[in-house]
């Protein structure tokens, strides 16, 4: 009892200055033990201190509180209390104890699942990743949280925030892996294809020493996406992907690879009889419906093949070659896909004739320049930071380790451009 | 809609120009070729005249590929009579059976079959391989190289008269190490691609004929066009056509009939003709083709070959095409040619409606599809093939029935590839980026685990 108020006075007295601090979190620590023994009297406590000053006391109490399980009237105070802490709570103070907060966020994501309410974590959680994370490009173990958050609460659009910023380090594979995933999800929902098959690709090709669920799901989708988006399936996974990937992930996903053949032979009726065969295993899969919107894509492309060859064609010529049912079906598909932009022309109702007109852009625009100019200039930043990423690696004691034990190896003859071995 | 008229009008009168002066042509040329076309016609192929013109196994494979190969009866018995008749003047039984089952007695007694011929040639043939054997393996003690040689020499002769086509090449090949001039390597090569060539492994006949080319004499004319020949036949069998053409139209004057037992100048003609055709360009067909003095003398050989070339060049396709399916019944029972005559036949119909277009802004589809006879809608589709391989750049306004010619904007194609590019390395780059990080963390992973 004693030592838990005098924590509690402790906190209070050394919230200030950072060197306090940074003795408080080696008390913490120390008691950390104590505290989860008296979990369960720890919440009146938690009124004398305040999240937004003591934020490092409050987060070790708080991580002791909700330690053990759950009931779902608790849950509702608890998730009140948490989003109030990770709105209040110092980012400093809290960085020095990531894994408590890392705990907490991942509880409160519980329990709000619990409420059923995935909604209402959706804003703390976008705090708590901003909070806890150093710079814009740390992948944090909160983003793939946050982002199922999203998904469940069909809230795409705020995680498209958290999608548009790069990504480069990683703490946990894992992390990036779901967080690819689901970004891949939320993208085909907003129908950012190109995004989405970009997300699904690093998760395909990422470095993985055995296969996982997460890839093989995500290579699901990245072959239905890589159809709607492109029109053909991903021919082969790069050379740099793993060599467990390019072994096996073919073999898990047998019916989306013929799928995808079938889709390149063209014929939609051959694929329509296809899909129908095997409607258990895609829905089986969760895929059923991006399935359907490939099988549709189809129509579009050979639509688009068309504006290529021809200037005017009537509607019922278009209904035989793109193998639709009527003219009025084929005016249906080319009205929507001129809405969509992805076509350029004109319907002539009178004759049952369409026009296809070239792409009007002309690359003269000052929006365009604009365009053009951001491009390079986000290119450039990045080739800067592709050549730091590079020094640094040459500069990576274990790197030089393996490289200059396979340079023995393997030459000879020019070892003293790089010196063996190094050891620092 | 203006300037597209003014573009459009020219283009009919020259249209109707090629359509008229292909019409007024066609009597002229077509009976001044009648009289010397020896082979070839748009009449049934004259098997007599054709069979003429080789000699040996390739004269019998010939005849009996065009009884195979030909529905009208009269034809096939002719084939094999003739066929009968030649293998009778040879030693090879196994054909001769093989004829006599396909003749099967249709033509009458004196084509039946002749056990007592057979029993004959075959105890014959016992005896001269074991002559044979004894005189190599006398040759063989007394290792006398010279010898050695002709003994093979002799056994690939009789295995090769006798229908053992492998062991024929086997003998041939093993005079190799016995070979003492660079003539007897050209002979050693010789004999080899000629059983290559009739056992249809024209791999063989490849590397035989560079291996012919790299001795250090040089080589008489009529080897050297022999050699061309087979490698031609070779670039053919393989669907290297442009290789093809341009080996058969190297082939030289000196050829002549000397080379009966594989192929006839007739054929050089008509092979590199219609290769030359169907892979080359304007400019190529011109220079290699049609101002070549030694083609020419072998194109005059098969004068509808030259015309249906000379036509294309100068864009009577209706002619052209006239000529070429005259030719097609007879090229279909060539041993060579058959298997190619479509594709062949694709690719310069393709070129023909190519090069139809290419000089105009917009054509007219019915008067295209007048000089290529055929109909709009099957014109269409041809033409809808080509525009999507890329091979005509060029829109169809299906309604007014007229083809455009569409220019690249290069700018905006420029523009458009960059920005495409950017992205592709934006995206490249990133994920490379983040596939290191996964590696640094993995080896930091492993580190931390040792220590």
């Amino acid at each position: 009892m004693n030592s838990v108020e005098g924590l509690v006075n402790q906190i209070q007295g050394l919230s200030t200055t950072a060197s306090d601090v940074l003795s408080l979190q080696n008390l913490l620590k120390q008691a950390d033990d104590s505290l989860h023994a008296e979990s369960t009297r720890l919440l009146p406590f938690l009124d004398q201190l305040d999240p937004s000053k003591h934020s490092l006391g409050y987060l070790y109490f708080l991580e002791a509180c909700t330690a053990g399980p759950v009931t779902k009237e608790q849950a509702g105070s608890y998730v009140l209390m948490i989003a109030r802490f990770i709105t209040s709570c110092i980012a400093e103070q809290i960085r020095l104890a990531p894994d408590k907060f890392i705990t907490v966020c991942k509880r409160f994501k519980d329990q709000v699942l619990l409420l059923e309410e995935p909604l209402r974590g959706v804003a703390p959680m976008l705090t708590a990743i901003r909070k806890l994370q150093s710079s814009s490009e740390h992948l944090t173990a909160l983003h793939p949280e946050f982002l199922l958050l999203c998904l469940l609460s069909r809230c795409y659009k705020a995680g498209l925030s958290i999608l548009e910023e790069d990504v480069f380090e990683v703490d946990q594979p894992r992390d990036l892996f779901l967080f690819c995933y689901y970004g891949g999800m939320i993208s085909i929902g907003k129908k950012w294809f190109r995004k989405a098959l970009e997300l699904l690709h690093n998760v395909v090709t990422a470095p993985m020493s055995t296969v996982n669920a997460i890839a093989v799901e995500a290579f699901k989708k990245y072959i239905l996406v890589s159809l709607i988006h492109h029109g053909q399936s991903p021919t082969n996974l790069p050379k740099y992907a793993s060599s467990v990937a390019q072994r096996n992930l073919k073999n898990l996903c047998q019916p989306y690879i013929e799928l995808a053949n079938s889709y390149s032979n063209g014929k939609i009726a051959d694929i329509e009889t296809y899909v129908e065969a095997n409607k258990d295993k895609f829905e089986s899969d969760n895929n059923l419906g991006l399935v359907k919107q490939a099988v549709s894509s189809m129509y579009k492309r050979n639509i688009q093949r068309l504006t290529q060859t021809y200037l005017t064609l009537s509607l019922q010529d278009i209904a035989n070659r793109v193998q639709l049912n009527s003219p009025k079906e084929a005016e249906m598909h080319v009205l929507q896909m001129i809405k969509d932009g992805e076509i350029y022309a004109t319907i002539n109702q009178k004759d049952g004739m369409v026009r296809f007109l070239e792409d009007p852009e002309q690359y003269k625009t000052c929006e365009m320049i604009e365009h053009i100019d951001s491009s390079i200039q986000r290119l450039m930043t990045l080739s800067k930071k592709l050549n730091g990423v590079d020094e640094l690696m040459s500069c990576d004691p274990l790197y030089l380790l393996k490289a200059g034990r396979e340079r023995q190896r393997f030459d000879f003859d020019d070892f003293d451009n790089v010196p063996q071995r190094f050891n620092i | 809609m203006d300037g597209i008229e003014g573009a459009s009008n020219p283009t009919m009168e020259e249209m109707q120009a090629n359509g008229t002066g292909g019409v007024d042509e066609l009597p002229l040329t077509s009976t001044s070729t009648r009289k010397n076309r020896p082979i070839v016609s748009g009449e049934p192929l004259d098997i007599e005249a054709y069979a003429g013109l080789y000699t040996g196994r390739t004269k019998i494979k010939r005849l009996m590929f065009i009884a195979n190969h030909c529905d009208n009866p009269g034809m096939q018995l002719e084939a094999l009579r003739m066929a009968y008749d030649e293998i009778k003047k040879g030693e090879n039984t196994h054909l001769y059976r093989e004829v006599v089952q396909k003749i099967d007695g249709r033509l009458g007694p004196n084509y039946a079959m002749d056990a007592a011929w057979c029993s004959t040639i075959e105890r014959k043939a016992e005896l001269r391989k074991e002559k044979l054997e004894s005189e190599l393996n006398a040759y063989r003690t007394n290792l006398i190289k010279e010898s050695i040689r002709m003994g093979y020499n002799d056994f690939g002769d009789f295995y090769y008269a006798h229908g053992a086509l492998g062991d024929a090449f086997k003998s041939y090949v093993r005079t190799r190490d016995y070979c003492t001039t660079s003539k007897h390597i050209i002979q050693m090569c010789l004999n080899a691609i000629l059983v290559s060539i009739e056992m249809v492994q024209f791999s063989n006949v490849t590397s035989y004929v560079s291996k012919a080319e790299q001795t250090p004499e040089a080589l008489d004319p009529p080897t050297v066009a022999k050699l061309c020949c087979a490698a031609g036949l070779a670039h053919l069998e393989a669907k290297k056509y442009k290789l093809a053409a341009r080996k058969f139209l190297e082939v030289g004057p000196e050829l002549g009939n000397s080379y009966s037992e594989v192929i006839a100048p007739q054929d050089v003609a008509t092979y590199g003709g219609l290769c030359a055709l169907a892979s080359f360009d304007r400019t190529e067909l011109k220079n290699k083709v049609i101002d070549n003095i030694n083609f020419r003398d072998f194109l005059e050989l098969v004068p509808e070959v030259r015309e249906l070339i000379n036509d294309f060049y100068s864009s009577h396709y209706a002619s052209c095409l006239e000529y070429l399916g005259n030719l097609k019944s007879n090229l279909m029972l060539d041993i060579h040619l058959y298997d190619h005559v479509e594709t062949l036949y694709d690719q310069i119909r393709n070129k023909a409606l190519i090069q139809y277009t290419l000089p105009f802004v917009s054509v007219d589809m019915r008067m295209m599809a007048d000089a290529f006879k055929t109909s709009v809608v099957g014109l269409e589709k041809e033409l809808e093939a080509l525009i999507t391989d890329n091979q005509i750049q060029a829109r169809i306004d299906s309604h007014n029935k007229i083809l455009y010619a569409r220019h690249a904007d290069q700018r905006n194609a420029t523009f458009q590839r960059v920005l495409q590019t950017g992205n592709e390395f934006d995206q490249e780059v990133r994920a490379m980026l983040l596939r290191s990080s996964l590696l640094k963390y993995d080896y930091n992973l492993r580190a931390s685990r040792k220590h």
